[in-house]
């Protein structure tokens, strides 16, 4: 057959599908092909491990060698939503990680695993998912866990914020160990891991609606090098807890409820840093109530608590840890705050959305 | 951090209660004006410092307390328009209207954005050309010339898409409202230090003589609030009614001349409901003729709203001085921060949330 003799296939011919290489479509989360190609570009280079490489829909993973199916399993999960996703100190990727882990080794538990779920808007760019990855990546080999299964589904745009991760992950709790909200007795002294509030302010920041440039970065870190760092040298700590969202304020008031106790703090021991603290000055915010992504209330009896302070000075997340209070017996339920003035007031949880004063 | 931490300093402000418990002899009942003065006395805990014989009142200087239920009412009609996109500094989200409040209205899709200046709406309105960018102008002195500047640029930069929801209200005309009620129980005012600001405080010497209450300028960390309070509680023990400044490194007698002459500029002095308390007559500010292309009221034609107000609440004696926000009835039990019956239970400088905030439960 000539030249002359092929057909004239213009208008009729199926065209060949672009690649999509740049940028995520629908057809990633369809489950097919383009799944299967987005998961070998991005996600198995990051994460391979022998789970993940078994492609089931399940990750079978062992325990650790020293359980002999004692002690507890730990597990928690967590979804995130931030915007920008990147941010001055961390990224989405690393918040996703450090989120679950800390949640888990607020037990008290040694991390292993994480799944992560994502939900990728139509257009983004996959570059930045790549990053994204890459984050995850490392934010999980310093934590020391593995991410073992996960699932990827895509929404119209419009319909999600670039994208949201939600990871879940499982943690062993050694045989004996005992640490909860419930445990804090009076008595016992309260210590906090570093300086409050950067994180809440380095994403205010970031998103630029603050009308300065705020030099905060945030403190996005895995704790669990400083968790068993701190029980290593108070074992019988009674009492370890992130303040995230709704910051040192909210999460105090939570452990009071649970142990049915008070607590009394000191404002001039609290740790927060000059930026931060100028940040808040400026638009009307209490440091106290800003979350954070890196620090962990530390609640000791009173004989190990120098000692869990010491722990903590020594791990580089917690330089500037402090000592801000004790618990005490009475007002049951409710966490007092010495002010720098020598008053005293209650220090309520938050009330819904904190919005900057109008002058 | 300096110009803070030595006003918070525990011996200065130990100093000064130490001679305000030397001088005072008899009750006194003094007005801090400023809802952020309220807010601080109660943060740093001062209020139970002082001696028992110092009552303080907390007056009417939150702007979001005092912005009148019609005004939130058309707020929220206007921002539930399509096309429009309301902006609005982030404490009036959560005052209830008649109906709902900006974030019932942002969840059910209307465009409700928080900025933390009105320059920043005029940006959006500039950005985005194709909607109607509305901005909720509410405040005292101290948010009014910016507010106004918002307008004066907006016409600078030719937009036809700004409009500006006015609720200016001014302290002097309440100061009066306050001391000329039957029921007022006020002899002693600290005045609003940032109010001042703008303002100056060559206003005040006409209300101090005619009511003969000493007037003290006053700012806002602890140590200038014992301070105000020392200079109230001397000139009450001694009997005078002058006016004083114990906020010198902000205010001055005559205030911010450029900022006084852009308000007098874009506004005119107008008749306003203020929530709670009712009609006080010349006690705001409206757009002059010239800017009336500027006001939403006009361009949205929302007016005739019926209103609504709680029948329990009684923010309006609160916001008078005359009654504690623990009296209330609905205070903590059906009125909290997250589900409020009037505004003083939503401001950051409302008195009722700062009693809930800081735990004042009796």
């Amino acid at each position: 057959m000539n030249n002359e003799e092929l057909p004239i296939m213009e208008g009729l011919i199926c065209p060949v599908p672009l690649a999509h290489q740049d940028q995520i479509v629908m057809g990633h989360g369809s489950g097919g092909r383009m799944t299967q190609q987005l998961f070998e570009r991005v996600f198995r280079p990051a994460f391979d491990n022998t789970a993940l490489r078994e492609e089931n829909d399940f990750a079978a993973a062992a325990l650790p060698p020293q359980t002999s199916l004692k002690g507890k399993l730990s597990i928690s999960t967590d979804c995130h939503i931030v915007s920008p996703l990147f941010f001055p100190g961390g990224d989405i990727g690393r918040l996703a990680v450090c989120g679950t882990v800390n949640d888990m080794c607020m037990s008290g538990a040694q991390p292993l695993y994480l799944t992560a779920g994502f939900i990728l808007e139509e257009g983004l760019k996959i570059k930045t998912l790549e990053r994204v990855v890459e984050s995850i990546k490392l934010a999980a080999e310093e934590a020391g866990v593995q991410i073992i299964a996960g699932d990827t589904k895509v929404v119209e745009k419009g319909k999600a914020d670039g994208l949201f991760v939600t990871t879940t992950g499982v943690g062993w709790i050694p045989e004996g160990r005992q640490i909860g909200g419930a445990k804090a007795e009076p008595g016992d002294v309260v210590l906090v891991s570093g300086t409050l509030g950067d994180h809440g302010i380095a994403v205010l920041s970031a998103r630029g609606e603050l009308g300065f440039e705020a030099q905060v970065v945030s403190d996005t870190a895995p704790l669990n090098g400083l968790i068993q760092a701190i029980l290593a040298a108070a074992p019988h700590t009674h009492v370890l807890r992130d303040p995230t969202r709704g910051g040192l304020a909210t999460t105090l008031n939570e452990i009071v409820r649970q142990s049915r106790t008070g607590i009394l703090i000191e404002e001039r021991c609290i740790p927060v840093s000059m930026p931060v603290k100028a940040a808040c000055e400026m638009l009307g915010f209490d440091p106290l109530y800003i979350a954070n992504e890196g620090k962990v209330i530390v609640i000791s009896p009173p004989d190990e608590a120098e000692a869990a302070l010491d722990a903590m000075k020594a791990h580089p997340y917690g330089a500037m840890a402090a000592r801000i209070g004790t618990v005490v017996d009475e007002p049951k339920g409710r966490v007092l705050l010495k002010t720098l003035i020598g008053g005293s007031r209650i220090l309520d949880v938050l009330a819904g959305e904190i919005l900057p004063r109008i002058c | 951090m300096q110009f803070v931490d030595e006003f918070r300093d525990e011996q200065l402000v130990h100093n000064v209660l130490a001679e305000i418990r030397r001088t005072v002899t008899q009750p006194w009942v003094i007005m801090e004006i400023c809802g952020g003065q309220t807010h601080a006395l109660l943060h740093y805990g001062l209020d139970q410092m002082l001696p028992s014989e110092i009552e303080l009142v907390h007056g009417p200087g939150c702007p979001v307390c005092v912005t009148s239920l019609e005004l939130i009412d058309q707020a929220l009609a206007i921002a539930s328009q399509p096309g429009v996109i309301f902006t609005s500094f982030g404490d009036m989200l959560r005052v209830p209207g008649s109906h709902g409040d900006l974030f019932s209205v942002r969840a059910a899709g209307g465009q409700v954005r928080v900025v933390y200046s009105p320059l920043d709406a005029v940006k959006i309105a500039v950005e985005n050309p194709d909607k109607e960018v509305v901005f909720f102008a509410i405040g005292f002195e101290t948010t009014g010339p910016a507010n106004a500047m918002s307008v004066l640029q907006a016409q600078a930069l030719g937009l036809k898409n700004y409009s500006v929801l006015v609720s200016q209200v001014c302290v002097p005309p309440a100061m009066h409202a306050i001391l000329g009620s039957p029921n007022n129980r006020v002899q002693g005012f600290l005045a609003a230090g940032h109010v001042s600001t703008v303002m100056g405080y060559w206003e005040y010497p006409p209300i101090a003589e005619k009511y003969r209450v000493p007037i003290v300028v006053t700012g806002f960390e602890p140590l200038d609030l014992v301070q105000g309070v020392l200079m109230a509680v001397r000139q009450l023990e001694k009997g005078t009614h002058e006016v004083q400044n114990a906020y010198p490194r902000a205010v001055t007698y005559e205030g911010n001349k450029a900022a006084q002459a852009i308000l007098k500029k874009v506004y005119e002095p107008c008749d306003r409901n203020w929530r709670g308390i009712g009609k006080i007559p010349q006690s705001g500010w409206k757009l002059r003729e010239a800017y009336r292309d500027f006001d939403a009221e006009k361009r949205f034609q929302v007016g005739g709203i019926q209103t609504k107000e709680s029948d329990i609440c009684i923010a309006g004696l609160v916001l008078q001085g005359l009654k504690k926000p623990p009296e209330c009835p609905a205070f903590g039990v059906l009125c909290t921060p997250q589900n409020p019956l009037g505004a003083t239970m939503v401001s950051s400088e409302g008195a009722c949330a700062a009693y809930y905030r800081y735990g004042r439960r009796e």
